[in-house]
């Protein structure tokens, strides 16, 4: 037999198996929850950090790109608490339910915790895990089960999150705004793990946002598992506005229920290296997804969106469209894979990315895959890299619109077409105030 | 000082000669009509006026109020007062009627050294032309040129051309695709504007629009320079004659 060949394991890789080593015992969670770490460590120690030879990160090299693994981060003091209590700006001032996590932790201080309405319930990840909340050993790790190795790390290190459950029927007023905010001046790495089930017929919102300083080249991995029950409808927003030379990676999973209606849009415009991966299963019909997105990026910045969409079941449509906007030598990724399983009859499912390149440097790679296995689907997907129009360009300059100020416009328009699909409109106001910001800071 | 003067123009796209020494002078207050078959360079000259980076000027000079125009961005023409009215006005997916109209406005109003208009200032004006046009309030409301039929994209060329008061306004075949009642309401849109201060080059391949937009001056051009001037007259006989006599004199 030959001898097994044994990748030398990277410093990071080496770091994070002696981290874990020496924190597993710490973490939160009993018998099963430990067990639940280390299965998901092993299928990390087995695989190591994914590299360009493996096809889902084939465009985002983690391998190379992590070049250590940073210290957990430590419970917040009082000043990392204080830098986080402007946090959460990136959604404007609009009404919501802010729960604040800094440096992983929840602090109920910085939160609106008061006057829940009757049907929601919400808790820190750690406590729930810490108790063996039903719910959490009910759902956590199985919404989808995936063996990607930025869950699995998830898994490994899971520390604190929100645990969020709507009862059947209510509809939940305002958004719910899940802060994740990073403090202080040396780069720590944190785990976030949350979990919502919206069951049968209710309605909410959830807002993820994400942000830090810039200057310090922290790393995020963050999850989130959502279950939306039959009827429900979601919407769900995660703004990834993290500092400069941040490594962040998020993952949802989410599994929707038959007559529901979940609408996802993330936004990216911060951090150095970004992957925002989804994994969206349809497990009952007459479903309506809407999965979008927007990057804009600039410098030497790079945000990879990976997105798999399972029909699992006949009768959904599902409308992806993703918009990347790169300026320097700045790289945007979008993979999305459209499943349609053998059963999955009469599915509608469309596909788009587009990728506006400002700059001779800058690099967009698309992989749309389609994997059909039922005959009666209408399927499609399309993806176009390009500048922006010079006939465009030129009429708008006929009237005397200068140069920057005429591609703005268009590149507002560009990105706006995606924006469009979240139905909260001060929350697509503040995008494209966010948009406006980014374009002005382009000089 | 003419309001424009082209001299001797000679205009390239992809090495293929347009424009061979064109010659035209408009002072203010004047109508000129340029008329000529198709492939005569017509619509070349309107994009070269309003500086359209595919074309090379090889030869010539294009003055405007005395200013050398070849060495200004097409914003900076539109700033000084120049306006093309396109044959083919561009759709532009996800950018509002309104902000666009404003945001060309306030550009060369910036530009010029004049304060913004205030935003009621503004809605007023351009409710104001777009009625004057038979132009449907909830077309404003739309992305610019987006879903327009042809002849509401020609009005709403001119309504930008209403909005944006140019000293000299170019308007390229603006009858081409409409249908009588809309050509009329182009023209008066058109006449409206007519005034001591501004200049007009109305081009167009056929009689029909100088009906309604009587010229002053009536230029043909053929194979790329002004084989003919006259006054309105020499429109009607071009439309009884046809090009063809002009065709060889280029040459």
């Amino acid at each position: 037999m030959n001898a097994e060949i044994r990748q030398i394991k990277t410093a990071a890789e080496q770091g994070l198996a002696d981290a874990f080593s020496s924190v597993k015992a710490k973490l939160p969670g009993a018998a099963a929850v430990a067990a639940m770490r280390e299965k998901a460590f092993a299928t990390f120690e087995a695989r190591g950090l994914p590299h360009r030879r493996v096809e889902e990160w084939k465009y985002t090299d983690l391998r190379a790109l992590m070049r250590d693994a940073k210290p957990l981060a430590q419970p917040p003091d009082a000043k990392a608490r204080a830098q986080a209590r402007q946090a959460g700006n990136l959604a404007g001032d609009m009404d919501r339910r802010r729960l604040v996590f800094v440096d992983g932790v929840f602090v109920p201080q910085l939160s609106d915790l008061a006057e829940l309405e009757q049907g929601l319930s919400i808790r820190p990840m750690a406590e729930a895990l810490a108790q063996g909340d039903p719910l959490v050993s009910a759902h956590l790790g199985k919404v989808i089960e995936t063996d990607d190795v930025a869950v699995a790390l998830n898994t490994a290190f899971m520390g604190d999150g929100a645990v969020i459950r709507i009862a059947a029927g209510i509809v939940v007023e305002h958004p719910l705004h899940l802060v994740f905010v990073t403090t202080g001046d040396r780069p720590v790495s944190m785990f976030a793990r949350s979990l919502v089930v919206a069951e049968r017929g209710s309605r909410a919102m959830l807002v993820e946002s994400y942000e830090g300083p810039t200057g310090v080249d922290y790393q995020v991995n963050s999850a989130l598992e959502l279950v939306v029950g039959d009827e429900a409808h979601v919407d769900h927003v995660k703004l990834i506005g993290e500092g400069g030379d941040a490594l962040h990676i998020s993952s949802l999973m989410a599994a929707v229920g038959a007559r529901a209606r979940f609408n996802d849009f993330t936004f990216t415009a911060g951090g150095a290296a970004v992957r925002n991966q989804i994994f969206l299963r349809l497990d009952g019909e007459e479903t309506l997804a809407r999965i979008s997105g927007a990057s804009l990026l600039k410098g030497r910045q790079h945000a990879d969106t990976t997105l798999v969409a399972d029909h699992a079941v006949g009768r959904c449509q599902s409308r992806e469209l993703f918009k990347s906007v790169l300026d320097g030598e700045s790289r945007g990724v979008f993979q999305g894979k459209i499943i349609v399983r053998p059963d999955a009859q009469k599915t509608d499912a469309k596909m788009m990315t587009n990728a506006l390149l400002l700059s001779e440097t800058a690099e967009a790679d698309a992989k749309p895959e389609l994997e059909i296995f039922a005959d009666d689907v209408v399927c499609g997907h399309g993806a176009t890299a390009g500048a922006l129009n010079e006939d465009l360009l030129f009429y708008l300059r006929a009237r005397g619109i200068p140069p920057k100020e005429a591609e703005s416009l268009l590149i507002q328009a560009f990105v706006g077409d995606a924006v469009e699909g979240i139905e909260h409109a001060g929350l697509r106001e503040v995008l494209m105030e966010n948009v406006a910001a980014w374009l002005a800071a382009r000089g | 000082m003419s309001l424009l003067e082209v001299k001797n123009l000679h205009v390239e796209i992809d090495g293929k000669k347009i424009l061979n020494g064109l010659d035209l002078t408009v002072e203010k207050g004047k109508v000129h009509a340029i008329m000529g078959p198709n492939g005569s360079g017509k619509s070349t000259l309107a994009y070269v006026l309003a500086g359209k980076d595919d074309y090379d000027v090889t030869e010539g000079e294009i003055l405007f109020n005395g200013e050398n125009v070849l060495e200004m961005e097409p914003d900076e023409r539109a700033a000084k007062g120049i306006f093309l009215a396109f044959q083919y006005p561009i759709e532009i997916p996800g950018v509002a009627t309104m902000t666009f109209l404003r945001t060309a406005l306030n550009a060369q109003r910036k530009a010029r050294g004049e304060a913004e208009l205030s935003t009621p200032d503004f809605i007023k004006r351009v409710r104001e032309s777009a009625a004057k046009l038979e132009i449907n309030p909830d077309m404003l409301k739309r992305a610019v040129n987006v879903g327009f039929s042809g002849g509401e994209k020609k009005r709403a060329e001119i309504l930008q051309m209403a909005m944006l008061e140019p000293r000299l306004a170019v308007l390229d075949e603006t009858d081409s695709g409409l249908d009588i009642d809309a050509l009329k309401v182009v023209a008066d849109g058109v006449n409206r504007l007519r005034s001591p201060e501004r200049g007009f080059v109305v081009i167009t391949h056929y009689q029909r629009l100088l009906d309604y937009i009587v010229p002053d001056v009536v230029h043909v051009l053929s194979r790329g320079r002004i084989v003919k001037t006259g006054g309105k007259e020499l429109a009607l006989e071009l439309e009884a004659s046809g090009y063809a006599q002009y065709a060889g004199e280029a040459a």
